[in-house]
């Protein structure tokens, strides 16, 4: 899937990956796609509870190798 | 104002003393509602640390400024990221060190009676997550009964009481906790111990538990007296200890009955655990002390932390024993019961030695209550 803005956070524990998704988010656009890359098992239920909150799309997300990959749509 | 840490050991204390608390649990809407940290008296407040990044003036009207707050995430991260916001704004609070991870690993350990000749039995509780463990010692030699994949607590301790550990056992194959006894018997040369029943798929060798089995402790004989008693699983042993004590596993608890539908066998067990609650338990005596591998709820502790009450105060008082009507009990343990606990086929799995996942993903496999019981 295309992406606007890739975010690294692989290695990064509880709340980082967040906390870097939330402040990329704050540098693209509407309608941009943000693609994040973590390790941390946890954030696959927060992040999408977070863009949910936040009214971003989660587009979609898999599994790679314990590499988790979200594409987050903002709104 | 400076952040302080709480460990489990202190969570624990206070909820067997009934001290109030207030917890401001940091997880996802989800994972609280599905468990969190029960204490009598304590209070919650439930919102994401992800709700929080912009800052938590919007909070500080839900948080009391005269009692204890706790702050609680999944892996501690979140909580002292939280905790630090609400200290710049003037408030004195901890958070959970090591997160609902270590809520969910920490064992307490109680000891719950002597045995003949100065033998003891210790319980070990597994306060986050209500499994019960069991370590017999007399004269040098311990045995340990229903072990969580914890093994270093139960080591150490035998290490402390300086006594050996002969053998290992696992009254049925566990859907809600990995066993740590196999890894017990591997590092200590110990028997290792469970149920033919409930083995039949294993790929391990283990000394098959029959009924009537007598196993000496120490050199002064303290009995187990293997005691089948199927429901839960098929294979589901209790044992009685020194005639005093009755190792119930997750047939019997004290305020609810174990659930047969673990194995997808529901139908076919339930004629077995009636049998057992109701007939063979029956015929044993209302003296016995029952001592089972779980809880449920945070009221069965006693006052001591420990888990444990009379056979006879359970026949007149557990509703699960006095259900006459057999269809009634039948609907009770085969409908209506609750979520089954997480990950549960895998759990079995991995006792059965079929799959060896890594201790993150054991962790993640354990996430939440037990579940074993119906009420």
């Amino acid at each position: 899937m295309e992406s606007t803005k890739l975010l690294d956070a692989k290695g990064l524990a509880c709340p980082m990956p967040i906390v870097k998704t939330k402040k990329a988010m704050e540098v693209i656009e509407t309608g941009q796609i943000l693609e994040v890359h973590t390790t941390d098992i946890g954030a696959k239920n927060d992040l999408s509870a977070w863009a949910k909150s936040r009214g971003h799309e989660l587009l979609k997300h898999e599994e790679e190798n314990g590499v988790l990959k979200f594409w987050i749509k903002k709104a | 104002m400076t952040v302080k840490v709480m460990s489990s050991q202190e969570v624990t204390k206070k909820i067997v003393n009934k001290e109030s608390l207030f917890i401001l649990d940091v997880r996802n809407q989800n994972d609280f509602n599905d468990w969190k940290i029960e204490g009598t008296n304590f209070e919650y407040f439930n919102i994401p640390y992800f709700e929080l990044l912009d800052g938590v003036e919007e909070i500080m009207d839900k948080l009391p400024t005269s009692k204890e707050i706790l702050v609680v995430c999944a892996k501690e991260g979140s909580s002292i990221m939280v905790a630090e916001m609400l200290s710049e704004e003037g408030l004195t609070v901890s958070y959970l060190q090591g997160g609902m991870k270590a809520w969910s690993e920490y064992l307490e350990p109680v000891k719950v009676g002597d045995l003949y000749n100065g033998g003891e039995i210790y319980q070990f509780v597994r306060i986050g997550k209500g499994c019960l463990s069991y370590m017999i010692v007399s004269n040098g030699e311990a045995a340990i009964i229903d072990a969580t994949r914890m093994v270093d607590v139960f080591l150490n301790f035998a290490k402390e009481m300086g006594v050996t550990i002969k053998h290992v056992f696992d009254t049925h194959l566990h859907a809600d906790h990995i066993s740590g006894g196999r890894e017990i018997a591997n590092q200590t040369g110990a028997t290792y111990w469970m149920p033919p029943k409930d083995a039949e798929e294993v790929t391990f060798n283990y000394s098959p538990l029959e009924s009537g089995e007598v196993i000496p402790i120490g050199h002064t004989a303290i009995d187990i007296h293997a005691l089948y008693s199927p429901g839960h699983t098929i294979g589901s042993t209790s044992f009685i200890v020194d005639g005093k004590f009755l190792l119930s596993g997750d047939i019997l608890f004290i305020d609810s009955i174990g659930r047969p539908d673990l194995a997808g066998k529901a139908e076919d067990w339930v004629g077995d655990l009636r049998e057992s609650l109701y007939t063979r338990y029956k015929e044993l005596s209302e003296k016995l002390m029952v001592l089972p591998t779980h809880f449920m709820i945070i009221d069965e502790l006693n006052v001591d932390g420990s888990v444990g009450k009379k056979l006879g105060s359970l026949f007149a008082e557990n509703h699960g024993l006095n259900i006459t009507d057999e269809m009634e009990f039948r609907k009770l343990v085969t409908e209506n019961l609750p979520p089954q606990p997480n990950a549960y086929q895998e759990i079995r799995e991995t006792n059965m030695g079929k799959i060896h996942p890594d201790l993150d993903k054991q962790r993640e496999m354990e996430i939440g209550p037990n579940r074993c019981a119906v009420r």
